[in-house]
């Protein structure tokens, strides 16, 4: 078929294939929330390989000693944009926080979406209720409109997203299970270069358009990195 | 020693439970919140939405096999969805919060001021901080409730005329719900409205760091057994 002949090719066959484009300095967005969505497979194929000043986004700053938080403890991470910075378990960050090796920036998680949809969306920037008059929204411009305040936020754009899907097809058109999808779609529309982990490959025509979260058009890449226990990749056996 | 007539947070999540009215879509935050969802009074249909995009979300799993890692609450704890649930990503999810969907939300606090101002993601001074969707959540249910002792550690009052601690969302906060007492943020100040069992109304007045409207009738704390 001439058409998919001419169609790009997205698939990575192997990890390093998926990430060797990432390079020191970058923007990353890291998509999941809790166990949900986390880009798993991405996050360990990233760590291990040297990498410098990155500034990474994320929902947390990093949980036990796995995923990001092993790129922030590998000294990876410049500077870290979280909505939740100090869980129980966030100590990697924290340690290095207080000592000054890292920068935070907190923001609210509904401003931390539409930043990122503004991204994705070509706008330049947000107008919203949340967080006036609160330390987060110091130094930002106020604007009044039709008698109520907002403050301006501006959009969030990355160099690159990692983004886990259930199904991808060859086009890259994705789809998400359950509440797994949280950030994914909204990271995926925010970066230069999206890449993503999908539990699944189906063909060309197999996938109902209907379904379609993300349309490939915002995705560079795919690897399948099959199915896996959420929150076991990077674990020491035990 | 910790005075027995407290209430556990159990009591508190079940005093606040019976506040949300039937039909209505409320969010929880983490902490007490979260027990709310299970004591809901058998028949009412109360709609509840989770800040990582679940609308509809049920208790946790009675059965170890139906807990799901792609079906957390905003506190990480497992839960299920309900027969009309409905899964969105986080743009829209904070669209139901902040466009004003939501009828309540359940807030943990560390202080509330008379003006209704909330503080409840960072400690004074403190260089980091835990916001989550905290501020986009208070800033858009038509009414917030917040959940919290009575009083801090060190004893000091948790409902105050003005913060001290970092502000959350201004003017926020509709009604108080507290081991001791429930008290409504109104235009003229806070009302007492319910009194724990074993406490006397002097007894709240002397733990509360604001004034205190006291209406002729004030009611007694329905709870459950501790």
């Amino acid at each position: 078929m001439a058409n998919s002949q001419k169609m790009k090719n997205k698939k990575a066959d192997t990890l390093d294939a998926a990430l060797d484009r990432v390079t020191d300095g970058s923007t990353i967005l890291v998509a999941g929330f809790g166990f949900g969505g986390v880009p798993e497979v991405l996050i360990e194929g990233l760590c291990g390989r040297g990498l410098r000043g990155l500034t990474l986004v994320n929902n947390n700053a990093g949980n036990g000693r796995i995923g990001v938080a092993r790129l922030i403890e590998e000294g990876c991470v410049a500077k870290m944009i979280c909505t939740f910075s100090t869980s129980k378990d966030s100590f990697v960050f924290t340690d290095l926080h207080d000592k000054g090796k890292i920068d935070l920036e907190i923001v609210p998680q509904g401003t931390l979406a539409e930043r990122l949809r503004a991204a994705g969306a070509g706008l330049g920037g947000v107008l919203t209720p949340t967080g006036l008059g609160t330390g987060l929204a110091e130094g930002k411009p106020v604007m009044e409109i039709d008698g109520r305040e907002y403050v301006v936020e501006r959009p969030l754009h990355a160099d690159f997203a990692l983004v886990k899907a259930k199904q991808v097809d060859p086009r890259g058109n994705l789809t998400y299970r359950m509440a797994a999808r949280n950030f994914n779609p909204l990271m995926a529309m925010a970066a230069d270069c999206t890449i993503v982990e999908a539990t699944e490959e189906v063909p060309l025509g197999a996938m109902d358009p209907d379904t379609v979260v993300t349309p490939g058009v915002f995705v560079d890449c795919y690897y399948i990195a099959g199915p896996y226990t959420p929150g076991t990749i990077g674990k020491p056996a035990s | 020693m910790k005075n027995p007539n407290l209430l556990t947070r159990e009591q508190m999540a079940c005093r606040v439970a019976a506040e949300l009215q039937d039909g209505w879509l409320v969010n929880l935050g983490i902490g007490i919140p979260t027990l709310v969802v299970n004591y809901i009074p058998e028949g009412r249909d109360v709609i509840f939405h989770s800040e990582n995009g679940i609308i509809g979300m049920g208790p946790k799993p009675t059965r170890e096999e139906d807990i799901d890692p792609d079906l957390m609450s905003a506190g990480k704890g497992p839960v299920t969805l309900i027969k009309g649930g409905a899964f969105v990503h986080h743009a829209d999810s904070f669209a139901v919060a902040r466009g004003g969907r939501l009828d309540a939300a359940v807030l943990g606090a560390f202080q509330v001021a008379a003006n209704g101002d909330l503080a409840n993601w960072r400690l004074p001074g403190a260089t980091r901080g835990n916001v989550g969707g905290a501020m986009d959540i208070a800033v858009g249910a038509k009414q917030v409730f917040a959940t919290m002792t009575h009083t801090d550690k060190g004893g000091e009052p948790k409902i105050v005329e003005t913060l001290t601690y970092p502000l959350t969302t201004q003017r926020c906060v509709t009604k108080i719900f507290t081991d001791m007492a429930v008290v409504a943020v109104t235009p003229e100040g806070y009302v007492l409205e319910e009194v724990a069992p074993g406490f006397t109304v002097d007894e709240v007045v002397a733990a509360t760091g604001a004034k205190l409207i006291l209406p002729d009738s004030i009611g007694t704390i329905g709870t459950i057994a501790a």
